[in-house]
């Protein structure tokens, strides 16, 4: 069980503390999902981040009850001077996992070809994504903390991520966040919106799909629409 | 993954960490030629012997006692013991912000990693320049070898611990790395790699020996030489300011942690 307990999150900014995150709780059973709805700047990304321990909360408490993958397909952590491959052997070593026997994998997802024993330097924007990606599937975790990753790339890694991530990897647990409402419809069984700091429990995914459209529709410049 | 490891289990996920990360540094600053890794002790091996030969050229073949080699060798690989780890942490947690993705990777961690691999280097440079120095015999095998070991020990625990202090307080502001280096600047003349504490007048000793790592200095000398030197240290108080650092030092990182953000 995953188990968020009450909590917020202040930044300091230029004009004073801007608390992104209010008092905000939810759970999360092994093998369940939820989606989060969110415009822009609503601070989803600071929710993913929370939960996958990379930043810590100003209060309130976070529990892992089982093990939580970092924001998937992150691609920040990559040295310019190394390979993929040396990419791959870090995260495993982080993660505790032999990094030989998931070499094929990632070499035939990433499709890199060569370019897998070469600087990540000389990669195209594509091609560090689908690492980012493929180093997110190689070290198995009861739940995946999505940010968007799916909306990136192009109509083939789309259905090849779908493919590992929702196919292959069905009986883990996920949250996803996004401001895409469709992509919560595909995939989600729950869903919650992330509007004003606070995050807003929804019966059905359907009920939170029309409060976040009329909420982006009461601000009509708002570029999600 | 429980919610909460047992000691052990923190260890061990620490020892995984810090490995992962030297690998990585490692490749990233060496290149992946096998030689690359050699730069970890050439540079510093270079600095040393730059230092010693200027001060050879420059002065006479001995001062007082000692001979002029072993003085500068001691002296300077003492002074890059400590100075380079914190010297090479002030950009630490800002270079390596995207590996704290990973929840393992910890600012102690990264910060760590370096002071390791510049320990590292420095003792190798130390090792390699001494051996070679009595090898071709411009430089005396060392009187008493525990104690030198000793004396590098405490400019080591020194070294992390201003690192640690450094390399953490850089989080909180970016005034620190530009105040740092020329503090080392300024304090490399102060810290007895270039004199003895005993050829000071006496008013100017007490004053000389509030720094801590001229201790460690007159340590290693004193076991370096031997009696031939008058040493002055005093192993309580160098102790005593590295604890007092070192506890600044975790508090001062698990903060960083706390009010850290992408």
């Amino acid at each position: 069980m995953l188990s968020i307990d009450h909590i917020s999150k202040v930044y300091s900014t230029r004009y004073g503390p801007r608390k992104v995150l209010d008092d905000v709780s939810f759970q999360l059973a092994p093998g369940r999902n939820l989606g989060i709805l969110g415009r822009n700047g609503a601070g989803k990304s600071t929710l993913i981040r929370l939960i996958s321990g990379a930043e810590h909360p100003t209060s309130g408490r976070i529990q892992r009850g089982m093990s939580v993958s970092w924001p998937l397909a992150f691609g920040g952590a990559f040295q310019t001077h190394l390979t993929g491959l040396d990419n791959l052997k870090f995260v495993c070593r982080v993660y505790g996992v032999e990094y030989k026997p998931l070499v094929p994998f990632v070499e035939e997802f990433t499709e890199l070809g060569v370019y897998f024993r070469e600087p990540v330097l000389h990669y195209s924007h594509g091609m560090l994504t689908r690492l980012a990606f493929a180093l997110s599937m190689a070290i198995e975790f009861d739940c995946f903390l999505i940010d968007e990753a799916m909306v990136v790339g192009d109509v083939r890694f789309h259905e090849r991520c779908h493919i590992e991530l929702f196919q292959k990897r069905k009986d883990r647990a996920f949250i996803l966040v996004t401001h895409e409402a469709n992509v919560i419809k595909l995939y989600c069984e729950n869903a919650s919106v992330l509007h004003e700091g606070r995050l807003l429990p929804f019966p059905t995914v359907d009920a939170a799909y029309d409060f976040y459209l009329a909420s982006l529709a009461e601000r009509p410049d708002n570029p999600d629409l | 993954m429980n919610a909460e490891p047992s000691l052990l289990q923190c260890l061990a996920i620490q020892r995984r960490v810090l490995y992962a990360l030297l690998m990585r540094e490692v490749i990233s600053r060496f290149g992946r030629e096998n030689l690359g890794v050699l730069w970890l002790v050439g540079e510093p091996m270079i600095f040393t012997v730059g230092v010693a030969a200027m001060w050879s050229a420059g002065g006479m073949r001995h001062v007082t006692a000692i001979p002029i080699v072993a003085f500068a060798v001691t002296g300077y690989s003492a002074v890059l013991l400590w100075r380079n780890c914190a010297s090479h942490v002030t950009f630490g947690i800002e270079e390596n912000k995207g590996l704290l993705y990973h929840r393992n990777v910890q600012v102690i961690d990264v910060l760590l990693m370096r002071i390791l691999l510049e320990i590292g280097g420095a003792t190798g440079s130390f090792l390699v320049l001494s051996f070679f120095f009595i090898f071709v015999g411009w430089m005396a095998p060392p009187v008493d070898l525990l104690q030198v070991i000793f004396g590098w020990i405490m400019l080591g625990w020194f070294g992390t611990s201003l690192a640690l202090l450094v390399g953490a307080a850089t989080a909180f502001s970016e005034i620190v790395e530009r105040l740092w280096h020329p503090t080392a600047y300024l304090l490399f003349p102060l810290s007895g790699a270039a004199f003895m504490v005993d050829w000071l007048p006496s008013n100017l000793q007490n004053f000389a020996l509030l720094l801590p790592m001229v201790h460690g200095t007159e340590m290693l000398r004193q076991g370096y030489f031997g009696n031939v030197v008058r040493t002055h240290y005093d192993v309580g108080y160098m102790a005593a300011c590295c604890l007092v650092l070192s506890l600044a030092a975790l508090y001062a990182i698990r903060e960083a942690g706390r009010r850290f953000e992408f």
